[in-house]
């Protein structure tokens, strides 16, 4: 093997030549992810065209109003704190092997239960100290939620992707249940939680519309990034991820571990809830699901689980949603086509690193 | 099919093999192995787990390709593309699991694969299968279904679709294992009557006995190389016991021109310090896949290397699990330097100097996908002074990771490589480094050269010598008896999870070991 041959590695003369490997990977990851990006829209262009609608039409009007209106802007920045937050709890679950599909359910419980506590709250605390204690709540309430799961895992074995999948489920008509029995707002007609008042909310940003939770959602994500990549935990959670056998062969408490992947995961998800509820919403009304969990997903896998690019393809998935859904209006074109054009985004996606794959295997051969 | 009579086609080669090599990341599975196959022959493949057996048949049956060298069919040079080649070939293979579906009946499964297009041609099947159970004399219910029939039916069963496709070799890999001793005896009547009618079989198996009672020739194959051939003419001289005799000669005995063997220097270890490692009556509860471990007691002094020999699976790796922690032992006690560690978990064994170097270097050993640097210090991950707080200190990590790679002849393009793209000489470097680094008092090694080559076989055992000769206590347990004779100074021997015997590494040693591993008494 060729390996074999090679002079044993001196530390100077490595890095030499790994600069330039490493730009060249860099390249290589960029074409790699912006290629498929271009076929994907000329794909779905051609979908848009066979149902009859201007692909450069719709495409200019998702633009036009995610990305260069200034409303749209603020709306696109707006949206994306609870998608910083669920990407984060995604990033975390994802790296060390775990597939938390149950972000939708511990979203709505935690923006149930900051909506629940803190027109409450704020009433007998300083603000600042209310909306702490929310966001504490809606994150306990999500773990507690993930728990289940997580224990199933790590002393069972159980598949978490179904037992996350079930109790989504669950959680969404627990949240529905909460709204309608036991936090309804007695003064309206129909079924919501209380208000907060627009004051008490998250302060905006500047003179603009955007919520100060984005800065909270950038503040997880980079904080995710770096105790995944940086610290022994994240190393610890990464090992378990990547070859659970040598996790235990190395001594590390895989169940313990386990449990504390989907208690941050979970815990994340519940704080994307709080962020928009308290940031944006001001209240939970009954049969209220974005379903934001399910369109993170793609996004923090075309991201590859790396928190800074997560953040670009959160920012793509907000402009794609803001601007599709306004495109969707004009153009009489389905609100959810959003979700086609990222799903072909991925399928593509997948197609080119299979082809990538398969053209590094024949060249090596 | 071609009848008894000694037509010129009788006997030559139906498959050959001239130096085939295959190559897995890390392991030469099997190093230039030449075998003829002859119709009317069954040729036994013998050898240990690990000998490379399945790899080989692997390539007979179009699952894998061979790296370097040729396979010929009736003389051709071919490529055996996949197992549908492979049968079209003529060459058809009974796993050593049963491939058969449990909920279809027999002649359900006998019809499997034939095309789609086509109704199933009943009659025509069961005219055939008449023709051949009628000349093999065994019944086979056709319309049973392949749940209900016994394991040894269920074979039967295979071997006739074999023969319905035509096949002209047939390949049992394993398949007296799961046979009760009746099964195994009428297995080797059929075969005997399937040869006779001109068939060539290989019939694989790791039980010495079965080799000499079913074979005519014999191939003996070892860590990937073969070793040794007995053909049917010496076969049919020998007596079963002298067969049995030479065998373990060419599994477990001295090669003549073996380049390993190295003389073991004579050292003195002092019989009177207490021992640092001593277990008494370890007991490990059996598992669905993996023995148990009964009543296991050894110490292993300072400077002393332990050898543990035995046939693979017998509880060896159990014994290194138990021992490091990683699995639960049901009672009796660990003592590291006096001190009881039988309660503590993998971790606390590694901090109080018990090191386990595991056979399995890409599953459990290592995590192939990250950069060597970071496979140093997989278990002591959050250790000052590579984390502070915590937080990684890369330079302090790729500073010690140069260190170990200069120190223990590392062979990587850089410390970034993901650690799986290395050679296996070059990862079990590695392991060493990690596991023999500072505040090691007593190793388990764990088959620490298998699958390595010549220079990384010696490389490794110097280290191990080393290792013992700086006081620690070492525990190796290998399948190569060579090995063990060269560097232990007692042997003990496993078999079925018991420690069976310790022998003294003197004059007769092998003889002595060989003997406790076929299960006769030393």
């Amino acid at each position: 093997m060729s390996i074999d041959t090679a002079p044993p590695a001196g530390a100077t003369a490595l890095d030499a030549t790994s600069g330039a490997a490493t730009r060249r990977d860099i390249m290589h990851r960029l074409l790699m992810t912006i290629g498929p990006i271009l076929a994907a829209l000329v794909i779905a262009g051609c979908i848009l065209l066979a149902v009859g609608v201007d692909p450069l039409a719709y495409y200019g009007y998702v633009l036009e109003k995610g990305l260069f209106s200034p409303l749209g802007i603020q709306q696109t920045l707006t949206r994306m704190a609870p998608l910083l937050f669920l990407a984060a709890g995604l990033i975390v679950a994802f790296r060390a092997g775990m597939w938390n599909l149950g972000g939708d359910g511990q979203f709505l419980l935690g923006a149930v239960t900051a909506a629940a506590s803190a027109p409450v709250l704020v009433q007998i605390l300083p603000a600042w100290l209310a909306l702490f204690c929310s966001f504490l709540i809606a994150m306990l309430v999500a773990m507690i939620w993930s728990l289940v799961p997580a224990l199933l895992r790590a002393y069972q074995g159980v598949n978490e992707i179904i037992t996350t999948l079930m109790m989504t489920f669950l959680g969404t008509s627990f949240a529905n249940v909460l709204v309608k029995l036991v936090f309804r707002d007695p003064g309206t007609t129909v079924p919501q939680t209380r208000t907060l008042p627009v004051e008490d909310r998250l302060p905006r940003l500047f003179e603009t519309t955007i919520t100060s939770g984005l800065l909270l959602g950038l503040a997880a994500i980079i904080i995710v990034h770096l105790v995944m990549t940086r610290t022994a935990f994240g190393l610890k959670l990464r090992i378990v991820g990547a070859n659970p056998r040598a996790a235990v062969h190395a001594g590390l408490g895989v169940p313990s571990l386990t449990i504390a992947v989907f208690a941050i995961s979970a815990g994340l998800a519940g704080l994307a809830g709080a962020v928009d509820i308290i940031g944006v919403q001001g209240n939970v009304r009954a049969d209220w699901n974005p379903a934001y969990g399910l369109a993170v997903i793609p996004a923090v896998f075309l991201a590859r689980m790396n928190g800074f690019a997560a953040i670009g393809f959160v920012f793509l998935l907000s402009v794609l949603s803001i601007g599709g859904e306004s495109a969707a209006r004009r153009l009489g074109v389905p609100n959810h086509f959003t979700l086609v054009l990222v799903s072909i985004v991925l399928i593509v996606l997948a197609l080119a690193e299979y082809v990538d794959h398969r053209y590094n295997q024949s060249r090596k051969a | 099919m071609s009848s008894l009579s000694s037509s010129p086609a009788f006997n030559r080669d139906i498959v050959a093999l001239e130096g085939v090599t295959k190559r897995f990341p890390g392991i030469v599975a099997n190093d230039s192995i030449d075998l003829s196959i002859r119709p009317g022959e069954v040729h036994v493949l013998l050898g240990e787990n690990g000998a490379g057996k399945s790899t080989l048949i692997g390539m007979l049956s179009g699952l894998q390709q061979p790296d370097e060298g040729r396979i010929l069919v009736d003389g051709k040079p071919s490529r055996i593309t996949s197992p549908r080649h492979a049968l079209a070939l003529g060459i058809g293979t009974v796993f050593q699991h049963m491939m058969l579906v449990p909920t279809l009946t027999v002649a359900e499964n006998l019809l499997l694969g034939g095309p789609w297009w086509q109704r199933p041609r009943t009659e025509e099947l069961e005219a055939r299968v008449a023709e051949i159970t009628g000349s093999l004399g065994i019944t086979v219910k056709l319309h049973a279904k392949v749940s209900e029939l016994s394991l040894g039916e269920q074979q039967q069963v295979e071997i006739l679709r074999a023969m319905v496709r035509n096949s002209r070799l047939l390949i049992l890999d394993e398949s007296t294992s799961m046979l009760t001793p009746k099964g195994i005896e009428e297995l080797g009547a059929l075969m005997r009557r399937l040869v006779e009618q001109g068939l060539a079989i290989v019939f694989i198996t790791h039980k010495l006995k079965e080799a000499a009672a079913f074979g005519d020739r014999i191939s003996v194959l070892k860590l990937g190389r073969k070793v040794g051939e007995i053909p049917p003419e010496r076969f049919r001289a020998l007596g079963e016991q002298e067969i049995i005799s030479e065998i373990v000669e060419l599994m477990f005995g001295r090669q003549k021109d073996d380049p390993e063997a190295v003389e073991r220097p004579v050292r003195a270890v002092d019989a009177q310090v207490t021992p640092l490692l001593q277990v008494a009556d370890l007991r490990v509860a059996p598992t669905d896949n993996a023995p148990g471990l009964s009543s296991i007691s050894f110490d292993i002094r300072p400077g002393e290397i332990l050898g543990i020999a035995g046939i693979d699976g017998n509880g060896q790796k159990q014994l290194a699990e138990a021992l490091a922690g990683q699995r639960a032992a049901t009672s009796g006690s660990v003592r590291l330097e006096g001190a009881a560690i039988e309660a503590l978990s993998v971790g606390e064994r590694r901090q109080r100097g018990l090191r386990y170097l595991t056979d399995d270097r890409l599953g459990e050993g290592t995590v192939g996908t990250f950069p060597v640097s970071i496979n140093f210090f997989l278990k002591q991950v959050g250790a000052a002074p590579l984390w502070r707080s915590g937080v990684e200190q890369r330079g302090e990590i790729d500073k010690r990771a140069a260190e170990l790679v200069r120190e223990y002849d590392v062979r990587t393009p850089s410390l970034k490589t993901p650690v799986a793209r290395l050679s296996g000489g070059n990862i079990q470097k590695v392991l060493l480094a990690r596991e023999l680094a500072e505040g090691a008092k007593v190793v388990i090694f764990n088959k620490p050269t298998y699958g390595l080559d010549l220079a990384n076989t010696l490389a490794s055992r110097q280290r191990i010598r080393d290792t013992a000769a700086r006081g620690l206590a070492v525990l190796l347990i290998s399948t190569d008896l060579e090995e063990l004779l060269s560097m232990c100074d007692r042997i003990a021997v496993i078999a079925n999870g018991e420690l069976v015997g310790t022998v003294e590494n003197a004059e007769d040693a092998r003889t002595r070991v060989g003997r406790l591993m076929i299960g006769l008494a030393a």
